[in-house]
């Protein structure tokens, strides 16, 4: 038998912490007797009674803990008293319930397993927050935007020099392990892994995707891309998909980033065993093809083609869902009291990838679309609450936002421009998205039907009629209820099509009266 | 990189995202996030230069320091006995240096009590003129080794608990707690509250010296890790400490041979004051404090303080510096017969206690301190809370039963307070603002913003560009 002892200067602990921390010590394998107390003269005495008295706790005082143990050998005291040290201190742990704390330090140290940030603060702010996340060894989601690139460029290569991953700033979507943080839909788990650098294009891609779900859908930001950052979070997202076992195909979404960081991309995807789906969303296919890897046109046929992949089958982009005799019925109804000079398109996005993409597949089929985000410079609305011809209107960009929510969540400015496009004889279609899931309003469709109905009536008086036409993104475990939010804007008359780009090629058949078939 | 397979997310920002993240039941909590310095650029910029591990490590090595420090009741003396530069015609008194004129009511009223109670004046009168042209030295009980609770007035006669530094060394002092009411630390100067003065230097402090020459030094420390257990935070609720003092002594007083019937006195005044441990505890604190001053690069708040007019604080790494701005006055629950309107802005060095870790830093092991203070048990465990936000440890010292046992927040770190821009809270008692009148009720109040504001621009200046 050895007694060994640990005095542990002026650390005052109360009675019941250290007749738990006694407790352990004797529930020990192979002591005999153990003890932690502060050793004040009457614990002195009655330690010396059990022969736990050595001379170091003769030498401690009343502040001072002393930890005894009398045990089989020097290997089992010096085990149990480490035991003791590592309960000592150990952090109460914290109370389940709301838990709220003034600074992001005192969460990390309070909750020590947390394993990811999301930053929301004012950009300007939101570097300094996300360096502290890193240092305390945490994945980081910054939906911050306006942060300056040279801040995001430090924390992505201090991130990656560390294994850790900076989605964002400016990243608006991601799911990770099951859960949607920002806007983000509810989609099942399953074997697609999706990165991406468009927010409603993760939208959309896993919306579609929850036919087979996913195993995590990483968000970049918009600047991953930029040369300066060179795709550091792309990559890292990309490879972490690569090697994780459950994931089985990988799908890319971004717009066409610089041929550099293109190269560099596709370099690391080429060497890639897993089928790899890439949608630079309006890029040329022929690089995404020649690095052997499947190209999509489209958000919704980059879902389409990975959920093939998966199958081993390849797979013909998709123009409608339904055969044409249906979309040539729906559009004849459409046209049916439409006067001749009602010949655009207006689309009210929420969405900035889903009017990217609509803006794309309309120049290839009725031409030159105006936006405040156009495809090239010419095109820009030169009054952004004015629509030009054929336009397609990003209502997310910080000319609509400043000082009010998002137009997925706030529907006022949209429903007066509806009602604005209703008033122009010209208009021959309104186009929208509705966004559904985490982040979104809770009943978009409710938000837009009003508006609809009162646009209807605007152009009935005028002897006109405008389509409506919707595409909702969502699944059916959103909490708006996917097939809810589509019988609301059916029941509204709003033609309502399955994907952004089925939304967009109807529009155009509509406006078109049905001649852009040929173009498909 | 992995991506982890399932999140224990921190949330900083947009409150909804957490509600969202609780919609889909996931494990997040919420930083309820303010922009740093209340959004001012220059000061955020300033925060930023000062993120240095020089700061770091020297706050690491004064905050060991501080958490290492025993203090222990040695001895009782005289003022002039013990107290550096201390003569016949010193008058120290609360918070940062301030010149007559500026002074408070309070603080006049109960330097007119000192003149009178040394002897070296006559009545109010000349002990006003005495003062107005320059025949006495006033100091400030911190640039002295010392501390005094509301007026703080130390003179050469009054004695003074002499608290030493078990584990570095060295010591401070503080004065007698006297009680509530009319009493020289509120301002009042009548004839009772000079008698009650007389029978301190005279009867009680006398008989406690025989005693401790019995009982040997007094472990403090311990005494406030129990007490606090007992629901004191050794600032505005000393109940349990000023008991547990009485009990040690009392066997010590009772064998020093004086007679009964002053023995009798000497245990009813001190178990009839329950404040009678503040002054102990403020030494205490302050010694803890002063283990950590000094220090080059450390960024933490040494000393809380206020003198009725100035509020002022003192950095570790810009010493022989303080920063102020004007003293507020606190919310506060008054006594019978006073108003808002009579009290006084915030007086005295009792806030050491808070600038340790005690007082409203520990409140929630207090929850009846709100009694006395006003407030709600909630907010006292909010207020702790809060402090340990901008403070560098938690001292499992000592603990606090409510809280899991965990540790109260010490060591104010100037950098923080800025960043979070939460302000120290203080409990405190207030005085009438006009001489004479004494105590009006207890309340609770926030550190000025300037003070912080000022040091951190001096600390930057002297360290960080």
């Amino acid at each position: 038998m050895v007694v060994k002892s640990l005095v542990r200067k002026g650390d005052y602990r109360d009675s019941v912490v250290l007749m738990r921390i006694s407790k352990q010590l004797e529930a020990f394998e192979g002591v005999k007797k153990g003890t932690a107390m502060m050793a004040t003269d009457n614990n002195k005495d009655l330690m010396k009674e059990a022969g736990l008295l050595t001379d170091d706790i003769n030498y401690a005082g009343p502040n001072d803990l002393a930890i005894a143990v009398e045990a089989a050998n020097e290997n089992v005291a010096s085990g149990a008293i480490e035991g003791a040290k590592k309960a000592l201190s150990e952090v109460a742990p914290v109370e389940s319930g709301e838990t709220f704390y003034n600074t992001l330090k005192a969460a990390t140290d309070s909750v020590p397993d947390s394993n990811l940030v999301l930053i929301s603060t004012p950009g300007q702010f939101a570097a300094r927050e996300a360096m502290k996340a890193l240092r305390a060894g945490k994945h980081v989601m910054m939906f911050s935007s306006d942060v300056p690139l040279d801040d995001e460029v430090r924390l992505k290569q201090f991130a990656s020099e560390r294994g850790l991953l900076v989605m964002g700033p400016d990243c608006g979507t991601a799911i990770i392990g099951g859960v949607g943080l920002g806007f983000s839909n509810i989609v099942r788990n399953g074997p697609v892994g999706v990165v991406g650098a468009a927010g409603t294009g993760i939208q959309e891609v896993t919306s579609i995707l929850d036919e087979v779900g996913i195993t995590n859908a990483v968000g970049t930001g918009g600047h991953d891309l930029a040369d300066v950052v060179g795709g550091i979070t792309m990559l890292a997202g990309l490879r972490a998909l690569e090697a994780d076992d459950k994931t089985k195909v990988i799908t890319v979404i971004s717009k066409p980033p610089s041929p550099k960081v293109a190269e560099k991309i596709l370099n690391v995807l080429k060497t890639f065993k897993k089928p790899v789906v890439v949608d630079f969303i309006g890029g040329d296919h022929r690089v995404v093809e020649e690095a052997g890897l499947i190209h999509a046109e489209t958000l919704e046929d980059a879902a389409q083609k990975a959920i093939a992949a998966l199958r081993g089958q390849t797979l013909k982009e998709t123009m409608f869902s339904q055969p044409e005799r249906k979309i040539r019925e729906t559009v004849e109804k459409e046209i049916k009291q439409m006067k001749p000079v009602q010949k655009y398109i207006r689309g009210l996005f929420s969405g900035g990838t889903l009017c990217s993409e609509s803006q794309l597949i309309l120049k290839n089929l009725i031409g030159d679309v105006y936006s405040n985000v156009p495809l090239k410079k010419e095109l820009k609305l030169s009054d952004i609450h004015k629509s030009q011809l054929n336009t397609c209107v990003d209502m997310g960009t910080e000319d609509f936002v400043r000082g009010v929510p998002h137009p997925m969540i706030d529907f006022r400015f949209r429903r007066e421009r509806i009602l604005r496009e209703a008033k122009s004889p010209e208009t021959a279609v309104i186009l929208l998205d509705v966004v559904l899931g985490i982040g979104a309003n809770i009943d978009p469709a409710g938000e837009l039907v009003g508006a609809i109905k009162e646009a209807n009536e605007i152009a009935r008086k005028e002897g006109r009629y405008v389509s409506f036409v919707a595409s909702v993104c969502g699944t059916v475990s959103d909490p708006q209820g996917l097939e809810t939010q589509r019988r609301k804007l059916i029941d509204a008359g709003v033609v309502v099509m399955p994907s952004n780009a089925q939304a967009a090629r109807m529009a155009a058949m509509i406006a078109s009266r049905g001649d852009v078939w040929g173009k498909l | 990189m992995k991506i982890p397979e399932s999140l224990k997310i921190i949330n900083v920002g947009l409150k909804s995202f957490y509600e969202d993240l609780k919609t889909q039941k996931a494990a997040a909590v919420h930083v309820d996030w303010k922009p740093p310095a209340g959004g001012d650029p220059e000061l955020a910029k300033l925060l930023s230069k000062l993120e240095l591990p020089e700061i770091e490590a020297a706050n690491g090595r004064a905050i060991e320091k501080i958490l290492a420090a025993i203090p222990t009741l040695v001895d009782i003396k005289p003022a002039r006995e013990v107290i550096p530069r201390m003569k016949d015609n010193t008058i120290l008194i609360s918070g940062p240096p301030i010149e007559w004129e500026r002074m408070s009511g309070p603080t006049k009223g109960a330097i007119w009590g000192a003149l009178i109670y040394e002897g070296l004046a006559k009545n109010q009168a000349e002990a006003d003129r005495m003062a107005a042209e320059g025949e006495i030295e006033f100091g400030a009980c911190h640039d002295h080794d010392a501390v005094g609770p509301m007026a703080g007035i130390i003179s050469a006669s009054m004695p003074v608990f002499v608290v030493k530094n078990k584990e570095h060394g060295n010591v401070a002092y503080s004065n007698f707690n006297e009680g509530l009411g009319k009493v020289l630390r509120y301002g009042s100067y009548e004839d009772s509250v000079l008698k009650r003065l007389k029978w301190i230097e005279k009867t009680l402090a006398p008989v406690l010296a025989d005693a401790m020459k019995n009982s040997g030094p007094v472990d403090l420390k311990g005494i406030m890790a129990q007490a606090l257990h007992m629901g004191d935070e050794l600032h505005c609720r000393n109940v349990a400490s000023s008991m547990i003092l009485l009990k040690l002594l009392s066997p010590h007083i009772a064998a020093t041979g004086h007679d009964g019937k002053t023995i009798a006195e000497v245990m009813k005044f001190m178990g009839e004051n329950f404040l009678f441990f503040l002054n102990p505890a403020m030494a205490s604190c302050k010694v803890s404090m002063d283990a950590g001053h000094g220090i080059e690069y450390c960024s933490i708040v040494t000393t809380l303080a206020r003198n009725g007019t100035d509020f002022g604080i003192r950095v570790s790494g810009l010493d022989g510096q303080w920063f102020t701005a004007p003293a507020e006055v606190p919310r506060l629950l008054c006594f019978p017969g006073f108003t808002e309107a009579d009290a006084n802005p915030d007086i005295g060095d009792s806030a050491i206690t808070e600038t340790a870790g005690f007082g409203s830093f520990a409140s929630a092991a207090s929850p009846a301190v709100v009694q006395v203070v006003g407030g709600t048990p909630n907010e006292a465990i909010e207020h702790t809370k809060e402090m340990w936000a901008i403070t560098l440890a938690k001292d499992k010292s000592f603990s606090i039963p409510f809280m899991n046992f965990e540790g109260i927040p010490r060591g104010i770190d100037l950098r923080k307070v800025i960043d979070t821009g939460i302000l120290p809270i203080i409990n405190t008692g207030v005085a009438h603002k006009k001489p004479g009148f004494g105590t009006v009720g207890f309340g609770v109040l926030r550190a000025p913003q300037l003070c912080f504001t000022e040091a951190l621009k001096a600390f930057a200046t002297k360290y960080g560009l």
